[in-house]
């Protein structure tokens, strides 16, 4: 435990961040705070930054300019050591659930394992089973990615993430491109999870419909900047035409 | 003009590139843990991808050495030579060339298609995401893998290349292996030998950094991925005959003959 690790601190905040590729402005001046076991929902259209948050969060990019602080640790420009103490925190699901292919579904859980976690071969074989069992997907351990769907895919790359009991979830469209019967499923997953453990969370969707069943407080960007934030009924009551259009589906 | 300039910097730039890469894998290389597993298992993956290839191509290189050189020999009256010749030739140059160019083909277009389809799936951005570093876990393993493998299959290259050039050669001219074998290596000294080994593990360097540089870079799609893995088979080929001519001078001022 790193000794500024902060349990006063919000395990994010984000200030003036802004992030440009090739002269495109993604974000511009983000300003944003996580609570402790809080789950916050960033809504917006495809295409306005949303993932790019995310990934500048868990440093997988690096921001033009701004702060973000983890637990109350500055992670831009930090050592590449430092950067991965703070990354073993946060769970992280890729859109497309970025399972590595030549791994079954199994080794794909136990992967962050091996590599961080000190415990034996088999409590590591235990956890993962229990891990895939809490998604559902227990019986397909011995499978390869590419021979189950793609959301059974987004199961295990849930798994993946929480398999170092992450403090901090981050979720990027874990809804997209799923069925409504499953999307549902990932919902109550989500929402099981923060019941059972303290996880703060934050979950990028364009789905309005199942992150109101998730969320606590939402956040709308668009072009880069947040539109409006605040409890469901209060964006809701915004006044700005965008906010009303992007809620109430595209009337 | 300006079409040269921004050639000349893209090429310069490219080389930089591949410095600060090398000097990323070079770090991560010595800083525990180790991926010992991994090393492993990419070392078992090249010997079973290009053990077989590289005995045909050696053993092919053997008889084409033995046809064309005993007609040279025979025309030059120096036909009682020809084992030596065989020898000589593919230990000193045809084997380790061979070798890395069939290896620089096999399995630089197989890491090119591996670590390239990983970086635009994002598989390569979920392992930094769980701290670990893939400079050191798929770069440094794979570079190091065929820096340890290509001197052994080399071997084989060779064991293989003069088995054969044996066979073409007695069909011609009956000869017993043990004879031909005698003649062959009767001038052979380890400076003859292990400075040629010695340059395949780099070739196995050139190899392992060109193809994991470039597909670490690949973007834009699986039509990228091809794109850098077809890259990474010429680049690595082409500094491999380069870095061959620097080498052999390299050896023979070193390692000078004295009768």
């Amino acid at each position: 435990m790193s000794p500024e690790h902060d349990q006063t601190a919000a395990p994010v905040e984000v200030k003036g961040l802004k992030k440009s590729f090739d002269g495109n402005a993604v974000l511009k001046g983000i300003d944003l705070t996580l609570a402790r076991g809080e789950t916050l929902a960033i809504l917006g259209r495809s295409g306005t930054g949303k993932s790019v948050f995310l990934k500048l969060i868990i440093g997988l990019q690096q921001p033009d300019s701004g702060s973000i602080r983890v637990e109350g640790t500055e992670t831009a420009g930090l050592l590449p050591e430092r950067l991965n103490e703070i990354r073993k925190k946060m769970g992280f699901l890729f859109q497309q659930a970025a399972l590595y292919d030549s791994l079954t579904v199994g080794e794909n859980v136990a992967f962050p394992l091996r590599r961080h976690s000190k415990k034996s071969a088999a409590e590591h074989e235990e956890l993962v089973r229990e891990l895939l069992s809490s998604v559902g997907m227990e019986n397909d351990i011995d499978k390869l990615p590419s021979e189950i769907s793609g959301g059974m895919q987004k199961r295990v790359g849930l798994a993946r993430a929480l398999a170092l009991e992450p403090e901090i979830l981050l979720l990027d469209e874990p809804t997209a491109g799923l069925d409504p019967i499953t999307a549902a499923e990932i919902g109550d997953l989500i929402r099981g999870l923060k019941e059972k453990r303290e996880i703060s969370s934050i979950v990028v969707t364009h789905d309005v419909e199942a992150s109101k069943a998730v969320s606590d407080r939402f956040v709308l960007m668009a072009d880069g900047s947040i539109l409006a934030q605040g409890k469901f009924e209060e964006i809701e009551r915004s006044d700005n035409e965008f906010v009303h259009r992007f809620l109430h589906g595209g009337k | 003009m300006r079409r040269a300039k921004s050639f000349f910097v893209s090429f310069f730039e490219w080389f930089g590139e591949l410095g600060l890469f090398c000097g990323r894998l070079l770090k991560s290389a010595f800083v525990p843990p180790f991926e010992g597993r991994e090393l492993l298992s990419q070392m078992d993956e090249i010997r079973s991808r290009s053990l077989p290839l590289v005995a045909l191509a050696g053993a092919a290189t053997g008889v084409v050495l033995s046809l064309q050189v005993s007609d040279s020999l025979v025309r030059f009256g120096g036909k009682a030579l020809l084992p030596e010749v065989i020898v000589f030739s593919l230990i000193k140059e045809t084997g380790p060339m061979i070798t890395a160019l069939v290896v620089a083909g096999r399995v630089g277009a197989g890491i090119g298609a591996e670590l390239g389809s990983m970086r635009v799936t994002e598989q390569i951005d979920a392992m930094e995401a769980s701290a670990v570093d893939p400079y050191k876990f798929l770069a440094a393993t794979r570079v190091l893998a065929r820096v340890t493998m290509l001197p052994l299959l080399t071997l084989a290259a060779n064991f293989c290349g003069i088995v054969m050039g044996w066979v073409a050669t007695t069909l011609v001219e009956p000869t017993s292996l043990r004879l031909f074998l005698h003649n062959g290596f009767q001038d052979v000294r380890f400076e003859d030998f292990l400075p040629a080994l010695a340059k395949t593990a780099v070739y196995g360097l050139i190899i392992g950094l060109v193809a994991s540089f470039q597909d670490m870079r690949s973007r834009g799609g699986t039509a990228g991925v091809g794109r850098s893995a077809t890259s990474s088979v010429v680049l690595s080929s082409l500094f491999i005959i380069l870095a061959d001519v620097v080498m052999v001078k390299l050896i023979l001022v070193l390692f000078p003959y004295e009768s």
